[in-house]
């Protein structure tokens, strides 16, 4: 193809979840050198995880190249198979390893706080005048707008997205099994070679042959459990809400005029919504941690005491709720937090969790969520839950928490008994 | 806290019902991009702009019994009627909002009176910008060919997001 070569030697890289990663085009080899995906390497894969479970510290670089290796190996079952047209194996492959390269330190509380989104941030590191967009360009003008369409599932070719984003594509399957081996947990592994050997193309999607659907069983129970146990774990869950308090404290302090004994000037684009590409290029998880230790001794002692909290893991507590507490108890537990000297903003949050394990189409209420096929002898299609008794339990079915975070610390410590037994009582019932 | 619940309250509140799923999840992408306090992060599906979060956080409101959805069968389709409840309005008496959406009611009436599949229109065509409106028409047509939007549906949706704009525009400038 146009504008790329493959290397005469191969390079690979030793991974821990695909023992290695091959890379055999020189187009491949340069993005992995370029500057905006070897920012990649300081950014965790799975952001306050680690303060729960220590191993996991991955990052997006690893698993970014996990994406690529599996969406080769994809590439290679598809080749000569009907509906596989090859002239697409490069804008797969780039598009798998360049995924995630939008994504920011502590993505999900940083998009919050600051209302962007890792899929804008995706397109204009792409589309824009950076070392990611000159390499792929040398692919054709048309290159980089193609494999920001695939990213942002705009792209024609319904199945090349489909091998990157759908209820099972090359995405899933490495952080599944990359997460689970790094956090250390049991749940998370899957036959995953199996499911490879048995993927088809089609015209619009990847499905799976029916021989395979048990292998696709235990993806999708692994997926479920993993869920639960490790991206939703409370505690994890706790410092990401002391993490996104933090960012909102610095940011209302920066809009009232509070001079900060540090200038956050990494911050400041932000705090102003007038940030660009380049700005947010410069953030990454060192430069967030600098700020957090400086701020830690700043004068404003609820931004001081967060950063604490979150440098030395010391985490807010949590109780369930449900509605009669919203309707009834929770203007007056704001008002009594206030009495003990917390500001309720900062130091009593509502946190949700909520997953849909998988999910199929129903006629007139589209979930939009593209259902998993199977393909039976007679090459007809059947959706995976109405032949799957393990899946069609779990199907449509969505699992909700409702967790309040609170510093129990400072409840047990002395000072304002009455108020703080009261706040006590209304807590635990 | 809880404001983004609060929102997506208001905006039931304002349009009274909404009926189906598909066209809930438009009104908000499309409210989001006219410049209503929406948050809910949002990535394109099989039927355009489509937000996980607000699907999750309307499940919230309804196990906390905020909302009422209704599950209706008509001909071989089934479709999921949204209300405010009693204890949701309630809630959002005793609350002090930053926004009430009452500013913006022209707009999302005119919005609920629209069919989904133009809504799905008008939020892919949303979506797709800033892309010239020549690239919108030509993607429109490639990524919805089964959809069938003629010319004159996509001018028509083009007309609606600039009156919309303008009328939004013109509330905030009154306030």
């Amino acid at each position: 193809m146009q504008g790329n070569e493959i290397m005469q030697e191969e390079k690979v890289f030793k991974d821990p979840v695909h023992r290695y990663i091959h890379v055999r085009d020189q187009l491949i080899w340069d993005l992995i050198g370029t500057k905006e995906f070897q920012r990649l390497r300081r950014i965790r894969q799975l952001g306050t995880t680690f303060l729960t479970f220590h191993g996991a510290e991955h990052t997006r670089f690893n698993h970014s190249l996990g994406v690529y290796e599996i969406m080769r190996r994809m590439v290679n079952v598809f080749e000569g198979r009907q509906h596989w047209n090859d002239e697409n194996r490069l804008l797969c492959l780039t598009a798998a390893l360049l995924h995630d390269i939008g994504h920011g330190p502590f993505s999900h509380s940083f998009e919050k706080v600051f209302d962007t989104d890792h899929e804008e941030w995706t397109r204009a590191i792409i589309m824009g005048d950076t070392e990611v967009h000159a390499v792929l360009k040398r692919m054709g003008d048309q290159f980089p707008k193609e494999v920001s369409e695939v990213i942002e599932k705009t792209h024609p070719n319904k199945l090349v997205v489909s091998m990157i984003s759908s209820q099972i594509d090359a995405d899933r399957m490495d952080y599944l099994q990359r997460d689970a081996f790094y956090t250390g947990v049991s749940y998370g592994h899957f036959d995953m070679e199996r499911i490879l050997r048995v993927m088809r193309p089609t015209e619009d999607q990847v499905v799976i042959k029916q021989t395979g659907m048990h292998a696709v069983e235990d993806y999708i129970m692994s997926r479920y459990q993993m869920y639960w146990q490790v991206y939703f774990h409370p505690v994890t869950r706790s410092a990401e809400v002391i993490l996104n308090k933090i960012l909102r404290r610095a940011k209302v302090l920066y809009l009232e005029g509070y001079q900060f004994t540090q200038p956050p000037h990494h911050f400041t684009p932000f705090f102003n919504n007038n940030m660009n590409t380049q700005d947010y290029l410069k953030l990454d998880e060192s430069i967030i941690y600098y700020y957090f230790q400086v701020w830690e001794d700043e004068q404003d002692v609820i931004l001081a005491d967060l950063c604490r909290r979150f440098l030395h893991r010391d985490l807010f507590q949590y109780v369930e709720f449900d509605q009669n507490f919203i309707l009834n108890e929770w203007s007056d537990l704001q008002e009594r937090f206030r009495r003990i000297g917390l500001d309720p903003d900062y130091y009593l949050v509502i946190d949700f969790s909520s997953d849909l394990p998988y999910d199929f189409y129903r006629p007139g209420e589209e979930e939009e969520r593209l259902p998993i096929h199977l393909l039976n002898r007679n090459g007809r299609l059947r959706e995976l839950s109405r032949e799957s008794d393990v899946v069609e339990a779990i199907s449509g079915k969505k699992r909700t928490d409702h967790k309040l975070y609170y510093p129990k610390d400072v409840l047990d410590a002395p000072g304002f008994s009455e108020e703080k037994r009261a706040i006590i009582k209304i807590l635990h019932g | 806290m809880l404001t983004e619940h609060v929102h997506i309250m208001s905006l039931l509140g304002t349009a009274e019902e909404i009926v189906g799923r598909k066209k809930f999840q438009k009104v908000v992408y499309i409210g989001k991009q006219l410049g209503m306090p929406f948050h809910e992060k949002y990535g394109f599906h099989m039927y355009g702009p489509y937000s996980e979060e607000l699907t999750i956080r309307l499940d919230e409101l309804k196990q906390f019994g905020f909302i009422r959805e209704t599950h209706e069968e008509c001909s071989g389709y089934s479709q999921y009627r949204y209300q405010l409840a009693e204890s949701g309005r309630e809630y959002l008496t005793k609350t002090t909002r930053s926004w009430t959406c009452d500013d913006e009611k022209v707009v999302v009436d005119e919005l609920n009176a629209c069919t989904s599949k133009f809504l799905e229109l008008t939020a892919t065509i949303l979506y797709l910008q800033p892309a010239s409106k020549e690239e919108v028409i030509e993607r429109v047509w490639t990524l919805k060919k089964t959809q069938n939007y003629s010319l004159e549906d996509i001018n028509e949706a083009y007309a609606l997001i600039a009156r919309w704009k303008q009328s939004i525009a013109e509330s905030t400038l009154t306030h």
